[in-house]
């Protein structure tokens, strides 16, 4: 393939709007309709991993579309951490287009065209900003990408879906207006430069208070990257659709919160600054506040989608700690959670959702005995949340490993504690599903046969439709190959922020 | 003939006017007033490429020379501000065939594009000349027409509005009246340029001060400028729907051009700063708190978006008061920016006036449905009134912020941020009724609400894509507010 990388960047970003409009022109033929979701996910996914060669072998590009202010320009890079970003997303969006069409159809959703053409839009919107190559093109797509993924939230278009809609846009928008914007104007007038640059674009004689009150300022300006107070949209979004919530809202808008919290750590401010802001420690215990309070509120959701979402508020403050420790193993274990977390919370989704359409259950004391009905979601569950606690053999034990390492490396022992401690809790909210979903306690079975919740037919297996089952037992898969080959991932990962 | 664009420009629409008068048929008056649009369109389009290639055109009215003759002169900032009068004003007026049909009688439409020419002609001079006297005669022709203009409103209260904005307009008149009188018994001229070269700055003449205050206070009283923006709310609701759309495009837009021209043309940048400047901006903040609050109760949206306008303005008057060449570029920007999502805000109100007859909240209950073009723009002028990146609200607001944070003022920058947050609230809760609301029982059983007609759709999608294509593609409201902003900083005239 002699494809340049230049011509490879636009593809990825533009044929997902390409697949938008083919979406849209199609509406008439559900199977056409899908047939090109597919196979444009499948186009984008295949050239990201051209691109990935290409970097893994050095070849780097630079794409400049156009000026909008003197100066400002949206153009694109590759860089390791946007290869990284892109192939987990573009590779989740085929996975998550074939869950979808099994979810979608047999839940009998209403305007599906809206659906996938809003759906591909998010994933242009992902795709730019996984490869912007300063903070405003960064911000253009992070505020597109709220506004294509609205209609998505409020898809049911019920009283419920409006108000979490509502939430959603008001803290998305309002943060992003209110703390990012003028961050980055602030960063714009002092350093004359937004450009993506290894060491940071801020002079040496910046006076560190302004650095370290922007420092803030960026933290909660990305509300996207859900640090408390400032994570209530997250619970909020869990309206959508299960596949919206599965793709969207644990892996692409969420790591596109964490992955721009991360391009401006290393390349905005360079770590060794943000190593020395005296604002840094607040931010670090922010973040560790974030991890447990959302964890123990987690412990409490009956809601198997709440609760999930707050599992995802507290593993984003680990991508948020590990870049705020300012330290390469911080860093490293950050860049893997995002792959990790990303794996293993659309497991944990599409279980949510094939339990959804098949037993019609949204509540997790409900759940009891469901494993002998759906074997396979459940085992898919278990598998998954194994990865989530960073428990062998799964993937999401290296990206703890590496995390925990770098609060040790720092000698911040607090935050390693809180680090444990967490990952007790992540076993109390996540292990008693699967092992109540096959050892279903008396209670339950006692209180099902009192007749109001019986799950009948208990003995016949009844999987989620096969396109959905497919798509589970694929990300379950990735959760254990990730363990036994984590190179490829950690090769990227070891590259970012190192200067070419 | 190219020597004589200055005057054409304002000549063509206001010997129109009278045509039209004569021709006494709606649908002829009508083309033939796009016709004048058209050709003062394309004639300000040809004074800016002028000015950016040779600088300030002067041209003497009669060939009487300047301070004696009357001077029309163009500089950037007016070419600047001729383009956004005439291209809203035309495109405004290419919606108005239809747009006029349901809220104006038949007998009296024809008189609607008479007055419709007259105060454009009369917006165009004010902008046009360099004489200001002349500024107060081409500004009364405009608000008289306007006080006529708004009393076509279908309501009664049109009248009262009418009334209401006759007698504010007037005193902001005398005002601006007594203030040119004082000037000119202070240095013997009425020409602009002279003027402000026989002002003596450095004496503190009473006298200069107070001709200073009366201008600044009448021209506040014409831009709406809070707390003397109370006029403004009715005449926007209760005008009719295009005349609405005009004024909010260009009328104010004038006001603010004019504020510009006395501060920085003839008392020059530095004149009364340390006073005005701080006014300006507190004013200018009071203004969009306090209007964007009111907006957001508001049950009637052409009233909602009126009180926008006033909070809208209250930016461009911070641009004003921060007074540094950034800050001025922000405002200009602002200028050429709000005529834009205004402009199509307004007309998208007046497709729905045209359909339901009313703009009352209750009525945009799942409006998407029946109207999904219709609404689909004002989502997209309502982002731009947000400052949502890749629509112009976001430009002018960057620069805003720049301006505030350069000039070291922290506080006003997040105030404007905050501020913006407020749009959000108002713009989303009608996006919210339009697609999500159920509509009445009531509404639904009588005959189905259909798509506004083309001839409305075209003038507003052609505003909306303005809207994007200039946050997009930049270059040309930025490079001429940028050289009108320096070309003010620098020395005046």
């Amino acid at each position: 393939m002699n494809l340049s990388p230049e011509l490879l960047i636009q593809l990825i970003i533009l044929l997902p709007l390409v697949a938008a409009a083919g979406v849209v022109l199609s509406h008439r033929h559900p199977n056409i309709r899908e047939a090109i979701s597919l196979t444009i996910a499948s186009s984008v996914f295949i050239l990201v991993f051209l691109l990935y060669r290409q970097i893994i072998n050095g070849e780097t590009a630079l794409v400049h579309w156009i000026s909008i202010l003197p100066g400002l320009n949206v153009s694109f890079k590759t860089e390791a951490l946007s290869v990284l970003f892109a192939l987990i997303a573009s590779f989740l969006w085929i996975v998550t287009t074939l869950y979808a069409i099994g979810y979608m159809r047999s839940h009998h959703e209403q305007n599906q065209t809206r659906f996938y053409s809003f759906f591909a839009i998010s994933i242009a919107a992902v795709m730019a900003i996984a490869f912007s190559e300063n903070l405003f093109t960064l911000f253009i797509f992070y505020e597109v990408l709220t506004l294509a993924t609205y209609p998505l939230v409020t898809h049911a278009g019920t009283e419920k879906a409006q108000k979490g809609g509502r939430t959603y846009l008001r803290i998305l928008l309002g943060t992003s207006i209110v703390f990012f914007l003028p961050a980055l104007i602030a960063t714009w007038a002092i350093a004359g430069n937004l450009s993506f640059t290894v060491g940071g674009v801020f002079a040496d004689d910046t006076p560190s208070l302004w650095l370290a009150i922007l420092l803030v300022f960026f933290v909660f300006g990305i509300g996207k990257a859900a640090m408390m107070p400032f994570h209530r949209w997250l619970p909020s979004a869990m309206v959508a659709p299960t596949p919206v919530s599965a793709l969207l809202h644990a892996v692409a808008v969420v790591k596109a919160g964490v992955f721009t919290l991360m391009k401006t750590v290393v390349f905005i401010f360079g770590m060794d600054t943000v190593g020395e802001l005296i604002t840094t420690d607040f931010l670090l215990y922010l973040a560790a506040f974030t991890i447990l309070a959302s964890s123990l509120i987690a412990m409490k959701q009956d809601n198997l989608k709440a609760r999930l979402a707050y599992s995802t508020i507290s593993q984003l403050a680990y991508v948020s700690l590990g870049v705020l420790l300012a330290s390469e193993a911080g860093l490293l274990g950050s860049s893997m959670h995002i792959a990790m977390h990303a794996f293993g919370k659309i497991t944990l989704f599409f279980c949510a959702g094939a339990i959804l359409v098949v037993s019609h259950k949204t509540e997790i004391s409900q759940m009891g005995g469901l494993g002998r009905k759906m074997p396979i979601t459940m085992i898919a569950f278990f598998i998954a949340s194994l990865s989530i606690i960073g428990l062998p053999p799964t993937g999401g034990s290296w990206s703890k490993y590496y995390l925990l390492l770098g609060s040790l490396e720092t000698q911040h022992w607090v935050l390693m504690a809180v680090l444990m401690i967490s990952s007790l809790l992540n076993i109390a909210y996540l292990l008693p599903i699967p092992i109540r979903g096959f050892f279903p306690a008396k209670s339950t079975v006692s209180q099902a046969s009192d007749g109001s919740e019986a799950i009948q037919g208990s003995e016949t297996i009844q999987e989620a439709p096969l396109p959905a089952l497919i798509a589970i037992i694929i990300t379950t898969l990735a959760c254990v190959l990730l363990f036994f080959f984590p190179q490829p991932l950690f090769e990227l990962a070891k590259m970012v922020g190192v200067a070419p | 003939m190219l020597d004589h664009l200055p005057i054409l420009q304002v000549i063509v629409p206001l010997l129109a006017a009278p045509a039209c008068l004569l021709l006494n048929n709606a649908r002829l008056a009508w083309l033939f007033a796009c016709l004048a649009g058209l050709i003062s369109l394309v004639i300000s389009v040809a004074l800016l490429v002028q000015v950016q290639q040779s600088g300030v055109i002067s041209y003497m009215l009669g060939s009487w020379e300047a301070p004696w003759g009357i001077e029309y002169r163009i500089d950037l900032l007016s070419a600047y501000v001729l383009l956004i009068i005439s291209s809203l004003g035309t495109i405004v007026l290419l919606a108005a065939n239809t747009g006029i049909r349901q809220e104006i009688a038949a007998d009296k439409q024809s008189l609607f594009y008479v007055l419709y020419l007259l105060c454009m002609a009369g917006l165009l001079g004010i902008v046009a000349t360099g004489d200001i006297f002349n500024v107060f005669v081409f500004l009364e022709i405009s608000s008289l027409a306007t006080y006529a203009l708004v009393a076509f409103g279908r309501d009664r209260r049109a009248l009262l509005a009418a009334y209401q904005y006759l007698i504010v307009g007037t005193i902001g008149a005398t005002f601006l009246l007594i203030g040119i009188g004082l000037l000119y018994s202070m240095t013997g001229t009425l020409n602009i340029e002279d003027m402000a070269n026989r002002l003596p700055v450095d004496t503190n003449s009473g006298t200069v001060y107070t001709a200073f205050i009366f201008m600044i206070v009448g021209i506040g009283l014409k831009l709406a400028l809070f707390p003397l923006h109370l006029w403004l709310p009715n005449t926007y609701t209760y005008a009719p729907s295009i005349v609405t759309a005009f004024l909010a495009a260009t009328a104010t837009k004038v006001a603010i051009y004019l504020l510009i021209r006395v501060q920085f043309s003839i008392f020059g940048a530095d004149f009364g700063g340390e006073l005005i400047q701080p006014i300006f901006i507190v004013l200018g903040l009071l203004g969009v708190f306090v209007a964007s609050t009111v907006a957001i109760k508001q049950s009637n949206i052409k009233r909602l978006f009126a009180y926008s306008s006033v909070a809208q303005i209250g930016y461009m008057i911070i641009g004003i008061g921060i007074g540094t060449s950034l800050s001025l570029q922000g405002t200009l920007l602002h200028l050429f920016n709000h005529a834009l999502m205004k402009g199509a805000l307004f007309l998208a109100l007046a497709a729905v006036v045209y359909r339901i007859g009313s703009t009352d909240r209750t009525c945009f209950n799942g409006l998407a449905k029946h109207m999904p073009w219709t609404m689909a723009a004002i989502v997209i002028a309502g982002l731009s009134l947000i400052g949502v990146p890749l629509t112009v609200g976001f430009i002018s607001k960057w620069y805003l912020v720049l301006a505030s944070i350069d000039s070291g003022m922290w506080p006003v920058a997040l105030l404007i941020v905050l501020g913006s947050l407020l749009a959000v609230y108002y713009v989303w809760a009608l996006v919210e009724s339009a697609y999500f609301g159920k509509a009445d029982a009531s509404a639904t059983s009588s005959a189905p609400i259909k798509e506004a007609p083309l001839g409305l759709l075209i003038p507003l999608w052609l505003l909306v894509i303005a809207n994007v294509y200039f946050g997009i593609d930049t270059r040309l409201p930025l490079e001429a507010s940028a050289s009108a902003a320096s070309f003010l900083m620098g020395g005046g005239q």
